[in-house]
């Protein structure tokens, strides 16, 4: 047996390990944010934190929605185009007011997330060629709805409110954003729903055999997925006055690396949407960071480094769970 | 595999036409369906019955396809290659740099170093998906992903972000030259399909190829060197991936790392699905693949020359990879 010392070392280093992999997400985004405080003036100014926010919030919503899917083992690649049709619905109501436009906008996306589900449950198709499918034709949807180009929002209805207004002094998207993370751990981690969606990534046919509603928790997920991608293209057109059918290309790549480096297993069963939420903005901030650092002189990051070091990064994270993993469990 | 169990089993072995059909299934249909459509276009598309047409159409389709095979492959593995497009891109990319300042002034020398070491290179990163997707057991979605993103800032960096003109016919007889009227791409594309269709039917490789995807554990009790045979695979695709960056650059007169290869993965992925290769593994075919593109190919050309906008045509082509999935799952149980 090992003498105490040297167990008491072990135990340490394992406890490290451990935190290193639940919450390396988070020391990682908490390192970057002094780094860039110290380094960058307006770093941490109103009008940084409220772009910032703004245009992350996007990334968060869609997230959030593929935590859950690949909780339960599966991947939504068709969020990205979702995102666009969300915002050309949204663009093409915005004249009747906010309310009905992201109602309106939310629901086509959710019909969008049902078909999905229905397919992968139904018609037992595995959801990366489902969804896939639905990326093609989510798009072309959002090009046929919007005539081929942009559709301006309606400025008169208080629309653009929801993208571009703040609430006590805090950016709409930010609020919606903060909301939907709050239902999103609350229903993970203390209803029903959550344990059985954790259940079937952990062990479908077990899950199966246990008498859960697999087919109803998988279909649900995929519905959530449509409705926050819905959700997030409402932002978008608000964000931007204009409904984009040709914006969010690869941005379900975006979301599901930061469910990745937020330390959700992609073959389910494990996962938590706080590190997700941490996961979204460490990758925003990557970019910011570099936006930073080529306004300082002398240092000329040529902008294309950006997707480089993005690589780079998740190459390094998934490397490190891979290893914290593999490590013995105290 | 099956034959030998035929074989083994002895029993009444039904007629070799027959037992191809009934292997076949789905791309007879898919031929069928691929020959229906082309007799609606030779009644209602205008100009479709001419030397053009079809070299526009093949042209458009070899680079989807030559990446395709690399796809097959890797899917025949049980695992996908989502980072073609980028690989294509620093290919596309670093090519110029060879025979726009050839080492020494040696125009063949420079010649020779862009056609082979952009796509060695292209290669190389191959070599690196397999080993993240092998050597630290990284899913291959997610290993590929790594250069999906930062392969096209590779790329970019080359070039500067620039789209960098080239003008060198004899660098550009791989995308525009007609040997016999017949454009180069597509002999390549047809030199590529028949190998690999002889690698994967003929060769070990191949039977390793399937017997890692249709049960790993199997295979390495087996004594199939499972982690050589899927770096390999990646490897396939990078190489090819880096030859379709070659020749997209030849057709475009120009580089351009930020359009280059762009989604193609998706079009790739689909016609591998469409085609009739298992999307879990352990069954896979490369002639299914080549109809399945150029079947997802002409229907989106006959959209087009009749007028549907490009728009219905992605929608279409999303229900084509979910229809052929779900005929393929349902023809699966009944065979065995």
């Amino acid at each position: 047996m090992t003498s105490v010392t040297t167990r008491g070392a072990s135990g340490v280093a394992a406890r490290a390990a451990s935190l290193l992999q639940r919450q390396g997400a988070l020391i990682a985004l908490v390192l970057l944010i002094i780094l860039g405080a110290v380094r960058y003036d307006g770093f941490l100014g109103a009008y940084n934190i409220s772009t910032f926010l703004r245009y992350n919030s996007m990334f968060g919503l869609i997230a959030l929605g593929m935590t859950f899917v690949i909780i339960t083992g599966g991947i939504d690649l068709s969020v990205g185009s979702v995102v666009a049709f969300g915002s050309v619905i949204a663009a093409l109501l915005s004249p009747q007011g906010p309310v009905i436009a992201t109602l309106g906008a939310v629901l086509a996306a959710m019909i969008i997330g049902l078909i999905n589900g229905l397919i992968i449950t139904r018609l037992n198709i595995v959801p990366f060629i489902t969804t896939l499918a639905m990326l093609l034709t989510a798009r072309g949807l959002a090009l046929v709805f919007s005539g081929n180009q942009t559709v301006s929002v309606d400025y008169k209805s208080g629309f653009v409110a929801l993208g571009q207004g703040d609430l006590f002094g805090i950016p709409i998207p930010a609020i919606i954003l903060g909301l939907a993370y709050i239902v999103g751990v609350i229903v993970l981690n203390y209803t029903p729903f959550g344990r059985y969606t954790l259940a079937i990534g952990g062990g479908e046919d077990a899950a199966r055999l246990m008498g859960l509603p697999v087919d109803r928790v998988k279909l649900i997920c995929y519905v959530m997925s449509g409705a926050l991608s819905g959700l997030a293209g409402v932002i978008l057109a608000s964000q931007f006055g204009a409904g984009q059918p040709t914006e969010g290309v690869g941005w379900e790549l975006t979301a599901i690396a930061a469910v990745v480096v937020g330390g959700t297993l992609l073959t389910g069963g494990l996962g938590s949407v706080g590190s997700t939420l941490v996961g979204a903005m460490l990758l925003g901030l990557i970019f910011n960071i570099l936006n930073f650092e080529n306004g300082l002189a002398g240092v000329s990051l040529n902008a294309y480094w950006q997707s480089v070091i993005r690589g780079g990064f998740l190459l390094v994270v998934v490397l490190l769970q891979n290893r914290l993993a593999r490590a013995p469990s105290p | 595999m099956r034959n030998a169990e035929t074989h083994a089993v002895g029993a009444v072995r039904p007629a070799p036409v027959m037992q191809w059909a009934s292997r076949n299934g789905q791309l007879i249909a898919l031929v069928g369906a691929l020959v229906l459509l082309m007799i609606y276009n030779v009644i209602f598309t205008r100009n479709f019955v001419s030397i053009q047409t079809l070299n526009v159409n093949l042209t458009q389709v070899a680079n989807i396809v030559i990446i395709s095979v690399g796809m097959t492959f890797v899917i025949a593995t049980g695992g996908i290659d989502i980072s073609v497009g980028s690989l294509m891109a620093i290919a596309g990319a670093l090519a110029p740099t060879f025979f726009l300042t050839p080492p020494g002034g040696n125009h063949t020398l420079g010649l020779v170093l862009a056609f082979t070491l952009p796509v060695l290179l292209a290669g190389f990163f191959g070599v690196i998906n397999g080993t993240l997707v092998t050597r630290f057991n990284i899913q291959p979605i997610i290993a590929t992903l790594v250069f999906l993103i930062g392969g096209r800032g590779i790329a970019q960096v080359i070039t500067n972000g620039t789209v960098i003109n080239i003008s060198d016919p004899q660098f550009q007889f791989i995308g525009l030259g007609k040997p016999f009227g017949i454009p180069f791409q597509v002999i390549i594309m047809l030199v590529v399909v028949v190998i690999a269709a002889w690698v994967l039917r003929s060769t070990v490789f191949g039977r390793y190829v399937l017997a890692v995807g249709g049960n790993e554990k199997a295979a390495r009790l087996a004594g199939v060197p499972v982690a050589r045979v899927k770096v390999l695979v990646y490897t396939i695709s990078g190489l090819l991936a880096g030859i379709a960056g070659l020749i997209v650059i030849a057709i475009n007169s120009s580089a351009d790392a930020s359009l280059a290869g762009q989604g193609i993965e998706l079009d790739c992925i689909a016609a591998v699905a469409v085609g009739g290769t298992n999307m879990a593994g352990g069954s896979a075919t490369i002639s299914g693949t080549l109809v399945g593109a150029l079947f997802i190919q002409l229907i989106r050309y006959t959209l087009l020359a009749n007028g549907v906008p490009d728009a219905w045509s992605q929608i279409i082509k999303g229900i084509i990879i979910v229809a052929a999935v779900y005929l393929q799952l349902v023809r699966r149980p009944s065979r065995s």
